[in-house]
């Protein structure tokens, strides 16, 4: 429980970091452009938007101590600011529309990539050297695949020349958002060909570093009695190596779960997907900065809790973290 | 391992350049120079000037263009091989910032050890973990001039902690042998003991990360030039994707004019990690996928070979300890 409590407190220590250096980056960055804007919206947002704006971005003329205490203040508030693309909603609305949709992509489609690409890997490192090692060349030209040149070409394909998927969007133009199936069927095929895009490039990451750990964790002594004692093949690759080889993978899925979600950013940009990359990608063209840093806020502390769920499961397979060392 | 009975006298140019054996760096080697070649000689076999626009608009690959044209009849081809320049300059120069930042990081916190390392590898692994694309947009949107240098900055302050985390790691592990000790005791000086006993001996280490910081710097750069955010009068395969994208290359069915770009990224990528994976198998044996390790045993006894394994598996990295002890086995 002791790792536990310490992970969790370094999550902590990042989310801080995190809030502190999108607190400091308008503030350090040359030229304020949002001044520029609030001035562009005079007489259209009330003072008190324009007052907590100022407190999110650094216009008042405050010391730098009691504008990031009024920083804090209005974040645990949750008011990350008023949106100037989609004057007059707050940042906080849009991206709490916006967050379901990438957290349903990203997490199915994660979870998906993580057990396929596991569960391949175990095969391929059991088999070294046999002709599966022909996965390792084409894994890593998956590997470094732009994300969003993949969505391309798959729309192209799929969308453009055989007319099988929609070209873009979360839903179809008829359905009504909510519980009903209508809805939910259309919104289900809308994601088919995200959900392939984010699972074919970001399987192979996970394949390469299961099959390494498969090709150390196969040479040591205790396989090798297993081996001895005429376990089978399939009891040895899955109940002996690979609940050890596993745990590393898991350990590393911190660091792979930020280049999945930076990667699904851009494949939601290509399918027009009502998600958060989106949004982002939106706020972009506009200029639109409070918009840009809520949802670098808010994908951060998403990609620390999903950390936070993996650490969790990494608890209760890896004993040696139960036992306080 | 494969040199060692050679006399070391006797070791011909070839053999002494024998990570090049290993078809995966040479494979590697290969792919990355072909893309180096192409963006030095890039402007004489362009043929075309990639931003002069022309009357045959959407035209399918064929003689006249390689790889047809853009809707203002732009030759694909011609922005390609000019492109490459720019990507790989942004790539690799962003990627050498990066791992300096890393080897001095990694260095300092592995060597110094305390409160300084504990605060430094806090700081790399909120690096790691904070999502980089966000960040990246985030700063370069704030960017009064979105120009190559100071996308190469974003990239680089985003890219380097990976590089430092393992750094630490082998650090670390080498600041305890006993040739630190020695130096030490010698009185060199702490520069001079990073620099010249210890850093030496994290060549392949340091290269490793060098290579996973461009293929991140690529896929980095190409994603903001994707969205805008990069010098869009600039030809780079990023920013041809992003024309590509906003002149509805797809609608049109002009797959000549995005494919390409794309696929080059992903190739130069692919050698980069045939490149690391190389290497990977010169510092960690165990990895190579050809050769069961029971065939391997051939001739030496179970003992000794796991006395071999394990010192590869505390450290697989110090490939010159093992092998050194492993010619020894093999002279007697």
């Amino acid at each position: 429980m002791r790792y536990l409590a310490r992970r969790i407190g370094f999550y902590m220590l990042t989310a801080w970091a995190a809030i502190t250096l999108n607190f400091l980056i308008p503030r350090f960055m040359p030229g304020n452009p949002v001044e520029l804007l609030i001035s562009h919206f005079k007489g259209r947002m009330s003072p008190a938007a324009v007052k907590s704006l100022g407190a999110l971005f650094g216009i008042s003329h405050q010391g730098m101590l009691s504008q990031y205490a009024s920083y804090w203040s209005n974040l645990f508030h949750g008011n990350l600011g008023i949106s100037f693309t989609y004057f007059p909603s707050s940042v906080t609305s849009i991206v709490l529309a916006a967050l379901p949709w990438t957290l349903v992509l990203v997490g199915v489609a994660t979870i998906i990539s993580f057990v396929l690409g596991t569960v391949a890997g175990v095969v391929v490192g059991a088999r070294r050297g046999s002709w599966l090692d022909i996965t390792l060349p084409i894994s890593t030209f998956f590997s470094a695949i732009p994300y969003f040149w993949f969505a391309l070409v798959i729309l192209y394909f799929l969308a453009v020349v055989v007319n099988w998927f929609p070209l873009s969007g979360g839903y179809g133009a008829v359905d009504v958002i909510g519980w009903n199936w209508p809805f939910l069927l259309s919104a289900a095929y809308h994601s088919v060909l995200p959900a392939i895009t984010i699972i074919v490039t970001s399987i192979a990451g996970w394949l390469l570093g299961m099959r390494n750990m498969m090709v150390v964790t196969l040479d040591e002594d205790y396989i090798i009695l297993a081996e001895a004692k005429g376990l089978s093949k399939a009891r040895i690759n899955f109940l002996y190596a690979a609940r050890n080889a596993i745990l590393p993978s898991l350990a590393s899925f911190a660091l792979s779960l930020g280049f999945v979600v930076s990667g699904a950013i851009l494949v939601e940009i290509v399918f027009s997907y009502p998600g958060i990359g989106y949004v982002l990608f939106a706020a972009v063209n506009n200029d639109d900065y409070p918009l840009m840093q809520g949802v670098f806020l808010i994908i951060t502390l998403a990609v620390l809790l999903a950390n936070i769920v993996a650490d969790v499961f990494y608890v209760l397979l890896d004993p040696r973290t139960r036992q306080g060392a | 391992m494969e040199n060692v009975t050679t006399p070391r006298r006797r070791r011909s140019l070839w053999s002494r350049l024998s990570w090049l054996h290993s078809w995966k760096i040479s494979t590697g080697l290969g792919i990355v120079g072909f893309f180096v070649l192409m963006a030095i000689f890039g402007p004489l076999i362009a043929r075309y000037n990639p931003s002069a626009t022309g009357n045959a608009m959407i035209v399918a690959p064929s003689g006249a263009h390689w790889l047809g044209t853009t809707q203002s009849g732009q030759d694909v081809f011609a922005q390609l091989v000019i492109g490459s320049r720019p990507t790989l300059i942004v790539a690799f120069v962003s990627a050498t910032v990066a791992t300096i930042v890393s080897v001095a990081v990694g260095l300092a916190g592995g060597y110094l050890g305390g409160v300084s390392d504990e605060l430094l590898s806090v700081l790399s692994n909120i690096f790691l973990v904070i999502p980089a694309l966000p960040l990246v947009i985030v700063l370069a949107g704030y960017l009064p001039n979105k120009g190559d240098i100071s996308v190469m900055l974003v990239i680089a302050l985003t890219g380097w902690a990976w590089g430092a985390r393992v750094i630490r790691a082998q650090t670390l592990s080498i600041r305890r042998r006993d040739f630190i000790e020695a130096a030490r005791a010698v009185g060199e000086s702490t520069p001079r003991i990073l620099f010249w006993e210890i850093l030496p001996n994290e060549t392949a280490i340091v290269t490793a990360s060098f290579l996973f910081t461009v293929i991140f710097a690529v896929l980095t750069a190409a994603g903001l030039a994707f969205l805008g955010l990069a010098n869009v009068s600039e030809w780079s395969w990023g920013t041809m994707l992003y024309w590509a994208q906003n002149d509805s290359a797809l609608q049109s069915g002009a797959w000549w004019w995005f494919v390409p770009p794309g696929l080059c990224i992903a190739l130069l990528g692919t050698g980069l990690s045939m490149m690391n994976f190389g290497f990977d198998e010169i510092m960690n044996p165990r990895l190579r996928s050809t050769g069961r390790p029971k065939t391997k045993r051939k001739g030496r006894s179970p003992v000794v070979l796991a006395e071999l394994t394990r010192a590869n598996a505390s450290d697989g990295t110090e490939f010159t300890t093992v092998r050194t002890a492993t010619s020894e086995l093999d002279g007697s």
